[in-house]
């Protein structure tokens, strides 16, 4: 049998209440035994006030929800504490769990669970997987929205549309003497698979941005001593802000630092010196730079208004060419003897004084698309998986334009349009062969 | 004494008496009626979309119906040529008297095979072994081996309206005690049924109201024997009908007279989806103005004229009525009364790939009795079991041919792997690599195991190493053969772009305005149009064949990973409760097969591989 998992399943810290959710077969016996009252026989999906005592001191004022399986989330026994937060309450209450027979969950374990006890789909996991990953609170909605299953009925009409077509082709195949059934022409298929292409690509574009509000931009700032790339950090980032919090040892290598803001995560490449402002930080080499620059996903070039460019800026310019990036003009505060005739993506900007700091929160997020995103209405597609499953699905379209290009015989055509239905299936975890034969033989009037 | 008993003379009991009795097995058939051999009791007509292929697979592997059928034509076209070459299948009207006649001659010609008239009782077991069978009038005959192929004729009941006799096709006795006694001896019965038009007197019709359908001008045969026993200018037509509105209010007038609407109150049998009756078409597809009916010739030698598309289960009267309301029925006169027939099978699940039961050993069945209709697909099967139960014999390992090189392959998969909802009928939807199962490479892909199976004989193996040896020799001057620009006086004439610069013969024959034979002036050798087709289909769709091919190769890793027979399911607790209860019942032998299993997801797939490398 399973053993039963515990593990707060809401961001420590600040927030008012806190949940500890517990799964598995002894998951009423755990927390009854730790819980004021008698919970071993109350209905399924109640809830109960009372105390988390131990050794008959009370822990925490707390609400437990008791849900029996298999109408939950994991289909197993499930215990959910509603405690009253504080970092340490909220741990005392998960040790307590721990010390009477749970173990601690790894992360997404109850979505594990609920995947493999058949509780939900495999995009449906992969959404909840995000969730409990995403940093943001955009990142949050976005998780949310896959598991209600906008992406799924999204794919599924798009699939739905090429069941018709396909149908229709096999039956002009299997049944060709019904002279009665429209004939579908390579006419019909090129209008169909022009709209798939168009609502596939829409998602893979919206995907690609739905990526990097989960995952942030991997940012460097880069730019000669002096050009004042700390203080600028500081204006983007907000006084009021503790500056960066430091994530060193995440798979992210390279990445030092990341931060927010209006819902916008960037992570920071190399801070060593940014935070500092000794000599020795902002002394960071060109070769040094052009490093910075080849990791990076956005690059922030700062140059200074009062200086001309030198040989070094050229190089980094040149450098920059195939990237996302942003020439920062600082310190316009002071005379211009900057030629910036040449130069392209360009914000003016004066740290010192504060001035036009907003112009490069909207640059970052024009060039990255997330301008367009509207926050409450997010059908994005979040998971790694299903994004090559659709490119792929855009590999047969292709072919499928090919097919057309070259006068193909439909049924050849047909073989790419199934392989999309198929691709689109995985997607949404559909699989039921005779789908296209039940198709088939309702829309069309066929047999002896 | 004998080695193998085939009990049922139709499509499948032919092909595997006489595979049986040709690789050398004293082989007996017991039928019901001899007259009845190799009858075709519903439409007269063979192949179509897929089931032609099946033909050409079933002559490839040394088969009888390709050959059977081509001294048998009627008329015979090939279907779907406006559209790609998988997709070409072969259908003939095939003559109703001739076919069964050229197939009992067959039959009879051959040695080591006896035909026997009689019903079988009961198939006779010892510590699970087949012994023998058991015949209603208490003889038991010996026989290593028994293949059942009893068609639609297990505890078969025909239904006319409001009346049920048990009664076979053509009022022929059924077999009343075999299906009881598999039952009994564990077998899952379950009950099916089909149907099959009324038969009208030709005379009786006025054709000048309906639209002739002719054969092709092409001389063309299933079998890859390519012999020529009919007229290409003398086929026989058939008619082309349709029903009208009189027709559709008639219908739905008496629509509670139908057995299948509510005329039987006990009606068990599932009906196939692909061959609704008229009711269930009129009834489903009430905005569809009118339905498409052909009138087909079902001999030379006799006048009936069988009304496909008609298939009904309305009561006499109500027929007549329905009949007459037809463009050019007016006047029609009934001579046969369209009925449903309602039969047992068994569950397809429960046999091997090589068609032998998992229940009793040395016991095939094949055809209807497996839940499958039409004569082709009883035929493939017949062939096989034919094949397997020989193999069995010698001790050696049974033919199991492949998704990826046959219809047949299809066929079986499909039944041991999914079972069958309705009476299954081959589609080309179903080969998921129908491209490499076409019609013209049947031979190429199969003759082969006919031959190393004794079933195809020296001298037609020769000539096919011979078509073989011609493909490369073809390929090899198409690939070797440059066009310059030189010719491009004659590329204007056969409208194709003109030339820049060099390209091999083979590349100008991708270009799909230019057929293969403007281009056999340049070719030093010549070739048949086979060999030529082949060349020409390569270069074509050379793209899309590679593509299939990757697939068939992918797969090849799930169809070689096998799950040992005895594997417990139970045992993997995060496998959806669907996908256990479906593997325990088919029990996969590999996961390729498993994947195919409607029920297990490709989650429970990768949960399964999972611990089968653990």
């Amino acid at each position: 049998m399973e053993d039963t998992i515990a593990a707060i399943s809401t961001a420590l810290g600040v927030g008012a209440i806190s949940i500890i959710r517990v799964s598995g077969t002894k998951a009423i016996e755990i927390v009854n035994s730790i819980f004021s009252k008698d919970i071993s026989n109350v209905s399924s999906h109640t809830i109960h006030y009372g105390f988390i005592v131990e050794k008959n001191e009370k822990v925490d004022e707390v609400l437990v929800s008791v849900m029996r399986g298999p109408k939950t989330f994991t289909v197993e026994d499930v215990v959910e504490i509603n405690a009253h937060g504080g970092i340490n309450t909220t741990n005392k209450i998960l040790e307590l769990l721990l010390v009477h027979g749970c173990r601690l969950a790894e992360p997404g374990e109850f979505t594990k669970r609920a995947f493999l006890n058949g509780r939900i789909d495999l995009t449906e996991a992969e959404g909840v997987m995000d969730l409990i990953n995403s940093e943001t609170d955009v990142a949050r909605k976005m998780a949310l929205n896959q598991v209600n299953g906008k992406v799924s009925s999204m794919i599924s009409m798009l699939r739905d549309n090429l069941a018709g077509i396909i149908s229709n082709i096999e039956v002009n195949i299997d049944y060709p003497e019904y002279d009665d059934i429209k004939v579908m022409t390579l006419a019909d298929i090129s209008l169909q698979i022009g709209k798939i292409e168009e609502n596939i690509n829409k998602i893979l574009k919206e995907s690609q941005s739905g990526e990097i509000l989960k995952n942030g931009i991997k940012t460097a700032i880069v730019g000669k001593p002096n050009v004042g790339k700390s203080s600028l950090l500081n204006r983007l980032i907000g006084e009021e802000k503790a500056i960066v919090t430091s994530i060193k040892g995440t798979t992210r290598d390279s990445v030092e630092a990341t931060f927010n803001f209006d819902n916008i995560v960037l992570n920071l490449v190399d801070t060593a010196g940014i935070r500092d402002t000794s000599d020795l930080v902002e002394s960071i080499g060109v070769s040094k730079s052009l490093k910075l620059i080849e990791e990076a996903d956005l690059i922030l070039f700062v140059l200074n208004y009062n200086e001309v460019l030198s040989e070094e800026d050229y190089v980094i310019l040149d450098k920059l060419q195939n990237k996302n990036y942003i020439t920062i003009i600082n310190k316009i505060d002071l005379d211009k003897k900057i030629d910036d005739s040449k130069l392209q993506n360009v914000v003016y900007v004066s740290a010192l004084e504060d001035k036009n700091i907003e112009d490069i929160k909207l640059k970052i997020k024009k060039l990255f698309n997330l301008d367009k995103i509207k926050t409450d209405d997010l059908t994005y597609l979040t998971s790694a998986r299903s994004k090559a499953i659709l490119i792929k699905v855009l590999d047969s379209v292709k072919a499928v334009k090919d097919g057309l290009i070259k006068d193909m015989p439909i049924d050849m055509i047909e073989i790419d349009l199934k392989n999309i239905w198929n691709l689109l299936g995985e997607i949404i975890g559909e699989s039921y062969d005779e789908e296209l034969l039940d198709e088939l033989f309702s829309r069309f009037c066929v047999g002896k | 004494m004998y080695e193998i008993i085939v009990v049922g003379g139709g499509h499948a009991g032919c092909e595997a008496s006489l595979a049986g009795a040709r690789m050398g097995h004293k082989t007996l058939l017991i039928t019901g009626n001899i007259d009845n051999i190799a009858d075709m009791p519903c439409n007269p007509s063979i192949g179509g979309s897929a089931k032609g292929i099946v033909v050409r697979e079933i002559d490839a592997l040394g088969g009888e119906m390709g050959r059977c059928a081509d001294k048998s034509l009627l008329q015979i076209k090939m279907l779907n040529r406006a559209k790609g070459p998988a997709v070409r299948s072969l259908r003939a009207q095939a003559d109703k008297i001739t076919y069964p006649k050229n197939m009992l001659k067959t039959l009879r010609s051959t040695s080591n095979l006896d035909i026997k008239e009689a019903l079988v009782k009961d198939i006779l077991v010892k510590d699970g072994k087949i012994t023998g069978v058991l015949l209603e009038d208490g003889t038991v005959i010996d026989s290593s081996i028994v293949i059942l192929t009893t068609g639609t004729y297990l505890n078969a009941d025909i239904m006319i309206g409001s009346t049920r006799h048990r009664e076979g096709p053509h009022g022929e006795r059924p077999s009343n005690y075999l299906s009881d006694n598999l039952a009994k001896k564990g077998f899952k019965i379950r009950r099916l049924k089909t149907g099959t038009p009324p038969r009208i007197l030709r005379s009786s019709i006025d054709f000048s109201k309906t639209k002739p359908e002719y054969g092709d001008n092409e001389r063309l045969t299933f079998s890859f024997e390519n012999n020529i026993y009919y007229d290409v200018n003398k086929q026989e037509p058939c008619f082309l009908t349709y029903t009208t509105k009189k027709t559709h209010e008639i219908i739905n007038k008496n629509l509670s007279k139908s057995s299948m609407y509510g005329g039987l109150d006990d009606i068990k049998g599932v009906g196939p989806r692909y061959c609704p009756s008229i009711e269930d078409k009129v009834v489903r597809f009430n905005d569809k103005e009118r339905h498409q009916l052909f009138l087909e010739p079902e001999s030379l030698f006799y006048d009936d004229i069988y009304l496909q598309g008609f298939s009904t289960s309305m009561p006499t009267d109500v027929q007549e009525e329905m009949v007459h309301s037809l463009p050019g029925l007016e006047n029609a006169k009934i001579l046969k009364y369209a009925y449903a027939i309602e039969y047992d099978a068994i569950d397809s699940r429960d046999l091997k790939f090589s068609l032998e039961s998992k229940l009793i050993e040395n016991l095939y069945t094949a055809g209807q009795i497996n839940g499958t209709s039409g004569y082709e697909e009883a035929a493939g099967q017949g062939l096989v079991a034919g094949i397997n139960a020989s193999l069995k014999l010698d001790g050696k390992e049974p033919l199991i041919l492949k998704r990826s090189e046959s219809y047949i392959g299809v066929l079986i998969d499909d039944l041991i792997t999914k079972g069958i909802r309705d009476p299954y009928r081959l589609l080309t939807s179903r080969a998921e690599y129908r491209l490499l199962l076409r019609s013209d490479n049947a031979d190429l892909r199969l003759t082969d195991y006919g031959y190393k199976l004794g079933l195809i004989s020296d001298k037609r193996y020769e000539l096919f190493l011979e078509k073989k040896k011609n493909i490369e020799k073809c390929m090899k001057e198409f690939n070797d053969i440059r066009i310059t620009p030189k010719e491009n006086e004659y590329l204007k004439e056969i409208k194709t772009e003109v030339l820049t610069s060099g390209i091999s013969l083979y590349e100008l024959l991708k270009r799909p305005e230019i057929g293969v034979q403007s281009l056999t002036k340049y070719l030093t050798n010549s070739y048949d149009n086979e060999v030529l087709e082949q060349i020409s289909l390569s270069a074509k769709y050379d793209g899309y064949i590679k593509k299939a091919m990757v697939e068939v190769h992918k797969m090849e890793k799930a169809e070689n990973t096998r799950i040992p027979l005895d594997f417990d399911y139970d045992s993997l607790h995060n496998l959806a409760s669907e996908a256990k209860q479906k593997l325990k019942e088919v029990r996969p032998d590999t996961i390729g097969q498993a994947m195919r299993i409607s029920g297990v997801n490709p989650a429970d797939i990768s949960i399964l591989t999972m611990y089968l490398k653990g």
